[in-house]
C-alpha cells in the first residue's frame, strides 16, 4: 500500500472499466490536450507580448504567416477539446438527473463545435489571404 | 442518487489551501472555457471580418469591462496552468504528503499572481500595447 492508491474493485480491474463505463479514455485525452494546450498557449501568450501592437493590420499580418496560422489552428483544436472534456466533468459532477445532464452535455458540444469552428475558420480565412 | 458510497458532503471539508486550489482549478478552467474561448473566437472572427468589426472588438477590449475581463482571464490562465502542472505531477504519484501538497498548492497562488503581474508589467511598461 505504501504510497500507492488501491481504489479499483476486483471486477473493475478485470474489465478495465470504472463507473464512467468507458475506461480511462476521457481522463487520458484530458491529459494529452493539457500538454498540447500548455505548449501552444505559452507560445500564444509570449507572441501577444512580443507583437509590437495589436491593431487590425498587425494581427492580420501576424496570423497570415504559415508558421503562425498552423500553431494557432492546433492551439484552437487542442484548447477547445480540452475545454469540452473539462466542462463535461463539471456537468457530470453537478447536474443531477439523466435528462438534464444529457441536455447539458449536448449543449456543451454545440457550444464547443460552434465557437471552435468560428475560431478555426477565421484563422484559415486570414491565412488564405481574404 | 446512487446507493454506492459517495464523497463526503461539502460542509464536512475544512477549507485549507489545497482544497481551495482544487476548486479554483475547476472554476478557472470553466471560466476560461466559456469567457476565454468566446473572447478568443470573437477576436479572431473580428480580425477575419473587417477593420470595422475589429474596431468594435477593440472598443470593447479597451472598456472598463474589457480590462476587468483581460486581467481576470490572464490570472485565471496562469492559475489554471500552474495548478494543472501540479495535477500532472500528482498523476505520477508525486506530492501526496500533506506538507508537500500544501506547499505546492500555495506556490500555484504565488506563481499565478507573480506571472499575471509580470505579464501586464511587460505589456504596460515595456510595450504600451493598448
Amino acid at each position: 500500500m505504501a504510497g500507492k492508491f488501491q481504489s479499483a474493485s476486483g471486477l473493475k480491474q478485470v474489465r478495465g472499466l470504472g463507473s464512467a463505463k468507458s475506461g480511462v479514455h476521457h481522463w487520458w485525452l484530458q491529459r494529452v490536450t493539457a500538454v498540447g494546450t500548455f505548449a501552444l498557449a505559452l507560445w500564444f501568450v509570449a507572441s501577444l507580448i512580443l507583437l509590437p501592437n495589436l491593431d487590425h493590420s498587425s494581427v492580420v499580418a501576424w496570423v497570415g504567416q504559415p508558421l503562425v496560422a498552423v500553431p494557432l489552428l492546433l492551439l484552437t483544436l487542442s484548447v477547445f477539446w480540452h475545454a469540452r472534456l473539462g466542462v463535461q466533468v463539471l456537468i457530470e459532477d453537478y447536474v443531477h438527473g439523466e435528462g438534464l445532464k444529457l441536455l447539458a452535455v449536448v449543449a456543451l458540444n454545440f457550444f464547443i463545435l460552434g465557437v471552435g469552428a468560428i475560431a478555426f475558420f477565421s484563422i484559415a480565412r486570414i491565412a488564405f489571404g481574404a | 442518487m446512487a446507493s454506492r458510497p459517495l464523497s463526503p458532503h461539502l460542509s464536512i471539508w475544512k477549507w485549507r489551501v489545497h482544497a481551495i486550489t482544487s476548486i479554483t482549478h475547476r472554476i478557472t478552467g470553466n471560466g476560461l472555457a466559456f469567457a476565454g474561448l468566446s473572447a478568443f473566437a470573437w477576436w479572431l472572427a473580428a480580425a477575419a471580418t473587417s477593420r470595422e468589426a475589429y474596431e468594435t472588438f477593440q472598443a470593447f477590449a479597451g472598456s472598463i469591462f474589457g480590462w476587468i475581463l483581460w486581467v481576470g482571464l490572464s490570472w485565471a490562465f496562469f492559475q489554471h496552468l500552474l495548478s494543472g502542472i501540479r495535477h500532472l505531477l500528482m498523476d505520477t504519484g508525486w506530492g501526496y504528503d500533506l506538507g508537500v501538497a500544501k506547499a505546492s498548492a500555495t506556490w500555484t497562488w504565488v506563481g499565478s499572481v507573480l506571472l499575471t503581474a509580470a505579464f501586464w508589467g511587460v505589456i504596460l511598461f515595456g510595450k504600451g500595447v493598448f
